[in-house]
């Protein structure tokens, strides 16, 4: 009895020993994508990290995206690792609002980050500081089944009047022209942000988002009318919101549905549906308003240092690490995206070298309506997208309340 | 009682109040526990809902503008009119459990493996019913349209139909619900009276006549039972619409629990306070209708 007591406490002790112990050399990041690509990604570059950096001993933890959504609230306040994954614009307002990110302008300062990371600085920058650093992007924009295009005499559409045509053809073939599955609403919010974009421009994405204007406002109102034209033709996808989005990849992978507006990520899921690279190709969103400024969605991905962290000094090391230029290139071919880092080179798939071709020359970069709007406001928006897609005749009664809970929301 | 024979009784306080205090004993862990996760939450909570708070920052006293924001919110009744919708079909697990219970309540070969078929919904998780139910609905692989199709109609979206949905959900929720009431009424069943069976049926009752004058009445505390279960547990409906609907299509088959949910503490709302405005109101609409049940009990067993 005594010795199992006696093993028990040492046990004990043990534990707290271990769990407690943090050398000033520890380094804990925290991660968020369990994918198997990204998950690799992260991998190699916290091996190449402890290589470079020997006296540093790095605990690194990954976890499920939406856990670590739920999780970063609790974690930042009680138990905050040195670095953290997470998301710019107005993800990461709450909480530099409330003291819990640490601003790392100095890390921008010291690597020539303003130039290199140029093209995300904005969305980093809170009150002239920046609070993060990030290490992906992916574009957005029209993936295509090209196969049925060709085979129907059709070509990438530069303009609203070619996209409607092609709408009408696929139409008249019964071929569902765009495919979409709104049930996780964000996609919805996606065709939104385009319309909006090619109708308006990019200082409107942004002050609709800021709630500097109203949703009740002539210039959202033609972005609907736009819409309306698409929605009332029947070029979107039936049922679409008892679908997520990877259910609407299935009519897009048996031809039964042509277009699709996506981010980056869904290549992924036509390959696993069974396209090949021929069958599938990409094209920005066209023009509507002629002379409008081409802006593109571009949702970047970035780490943080919790004011909470204890190693602070090493945590800014990691943050400049993952922004070189080589660190950036390697990781983003690993995990089929875009690096920020303006020095890093592309990998040569197709949908990348695309994307990167449509980011460079882009007006302006916006972050995705529902990371642009303050939180909640975008979660009442998306569901009057929905509600929009499939009830047209409400829009009025929608703006109006969106009007109402802007109103609440940015006093 | 051989009290004043044992010297040492009468001198301890404990030994003189033995039967006052040993039940007090035994209970102090559970009134701990009750106090510190459900007592000391529900003040906490109303408590909160005068507080403007996302969580991290400073909560900000705001009175009763929680409140005014709820009257004056569509989506708030678009939850409570699905609520009140859950309750009243919601019930209809009561009558049906019962009628199952009745069928299966015969001997016949193998009825315990029937009896446990039917008991299985209740057993799964309601995530997985909620699944299960949600595959079914679904408008392009889902049996119902396989259904539909092969009597050449349209299929239906019911998930995505604001005016069905919420039905489609109350639908997946009784499967399990009407399983429960049928094990309770099983268990009434077993311990109904043979001799006052015999006696009514000598007295020439049969049919409906009997199982409503002589077998309901014997059921009643398995009546009041589901009763109670199924009201909270359409009250409290929450995994069946987070799992299948999220609320969706936009709100429309939202119900209370959901929607402070979704406020509180879902990946686009950190509203604690109004969050906890909506759980007070919640948590009202359960006393109203917990204290009338209880007060009923309480009435039928001074009644007996």
């Amino acid at each position: 009895m005594y010795n199992y007591i006696k093993v028990t406490v040492l046990g004990f002790l043990s534990v707290l020993f271990l769990s407690t112990a943090s050398f000033s050399a520890d380094l804990v990041i925290t991660f968020d994508d369990l994918n198997p690509g990204p998950k690799a990604a992260f991998e190699n570059a916290i091996a190449q990290f402890q290589k470079e950096n020997p006296d540093i001993n790095v605990i690194a933890n990954n976890g499920d995206r939406e856990e670590h959504k739920a999780a970063i609230r609790n974690f930042l306040i009680a138990d905050a690792p040195d670095v953290t994954s997470w998301y710019p614009g107005n993800r990461m307002r709450p909480f530099v609002k409330a003291g819990l990110f640490e601003d790392v302008s100095d890390v921008w300062d010291a690597n020539g980050f303003h130039e290199d990371l140029a093209a995300v600085k904005p969305t980093m920058t809170i009150a002239g500081r920046q609070w993060g650093v990030p290490y992906s992007y992916y574009q957005w924009g029209v993936y295509y089944r090209k196969d049925i295009f060709d085979k129907l005499g059709l070509f990438e559409p530069n303009t609203w009047v070619q996209f409607k045509y092609i709408c009408d053809t696929l139409k008249k073939n019964d071929i569902t022209p765009i495919t979409i599955g709104t049930k996780y609403l964000w996609t919805a919010a996606g065709v939104f942000d385009y319309i909006n974009l090619r109708t308006n421009g990019y200082k409107v994405h942004n002050d609709l988002t800021a709630g500097k204007i109203k949703y009740t406002d002539p210039r959202i109102k033609k972005t609907f009318e736009y819409w309306a034209e698409l929605v009332n033709a029947g070029y979107f996808l039936e049922n679409h919101a008892s679908m997520s989005w990877q259910d609407a990849v299935v009519p897009f992978a048996n031809g039964e549905a042509a277009m699709y507006v996506m981010g980056n990520f869904s290549v992924d899921a036509y390959k696993n549906a069974g396209l090949t690279y021929d069958q599938i190709d990409f094209f920005p969103f066209p023009e509507i308003t002629k002379g409008v400024p081409r802006a593109e969605e571009a949702p970047a991905d970035a780490f943080f240092i919790p004011t909470n962290a204890k190693n602070k000094s090493d945590a800014k090391k990691w943050l400049a690490f993952v922004a070189r230029a080589d660190v950036q290139t390697e990781w983003n071919k690993t995990i089929g995206q875009l690096p920020i880092n303006s020095k890093a080179s592309v990998s040569d798939d197709k949908f990348i070298q695309q994307g990167f071709e449509t980011l460079n020359t882009a007006a302006g970069l916006a972050q995705f309506y529902d990371r642009d709007a303050v939180a909640e406001m975008a979660a009442a928006g998306m569901e009057g997208f929905q509600e929009f897609m499939m009830k047209p005749d409400r829009l009025d009664k929608i703006l109006k309340r969106l009007d109402k809970i802007q109103a609440k929301v940015y006093k | 009682m051989r009290r004043s024979n044992h010297p040492n009784y009468s001198t301890h306080i404990f030994g003189k109040n033995k039967l006052v205090i040993s039940p007090w004993l035994f209970l102090i862990p559970g009134i701990i526990f009750f106090l510190i996760y459900v007592i000391v939450p529900i003040f906490q909570s109303i408590w909160v809902s005068f507080y403007e708070w996302d969580g991290l920052g400073q909560a900000e006293w705001v009175g009763l503008a929680n409140y005014v924001e709820l009257l004056d919110d569509e989506y708030f009744y678009t939850s409570l009119k699905n609520n009140f919708i859950w309750l009243v079909l919601y019930l209809l697990a009561v009558p049906l459990g019962l009628f199952i219970a009745l069928f299966l309540n015969q001997v016949v070969f193998g009825i315990r493996f029937y009896k446990s078929l039917f008991f299985f919904p209740f057993v799964i998780s309601q995530v997985v019913v909620g699944l299960i139910f949600s595959w079914f609905y679904n408008p392009n692989f889902g049996l119902l349209s396989q259904i539909f199709t092969s009597l050449g109609l349209e299929p239906i979206a019911i998930l995505s139909d604001e005016n069905l949905v919420t039905y489609g959900i109350i639908f997946a929720g009784l499967w399990p619900q009407v399983a429960y009431c049928m094990i309770l009424y099983l268990t009434g069943l077993s311990n109904v009276s043979q001799d006052l069976m015999e006696a009514a049926r000598l007295d020439g009752a049969k049919g409906w006549r009997m199982l409503w004058y002589v077998v309901l009445p014997q059921l009643r505390p398995a009546t009041f039972i589901s009763v109670v279960v199924t009201i909270i547990g359409a009250l409290r409906s929450f995994d069946m619409v987070a799992i299948m609907t999220e609320g969706g299509p936009y709100g429309s088959s939202n119900v209370l629990a959901y929607y402070m949910f979704e406020t509180a503490l879902s990946e686009y709302g950190f509203r604690l306070g109004y969050g906890s405005a909506i759980a007070t109101v919640l948590f009202f609409i359960m006393l109203i209708y917990i204290t009338y049940f209880l007060w009923r009990l309480y009435k039928n067993e001074k009644e007996a």
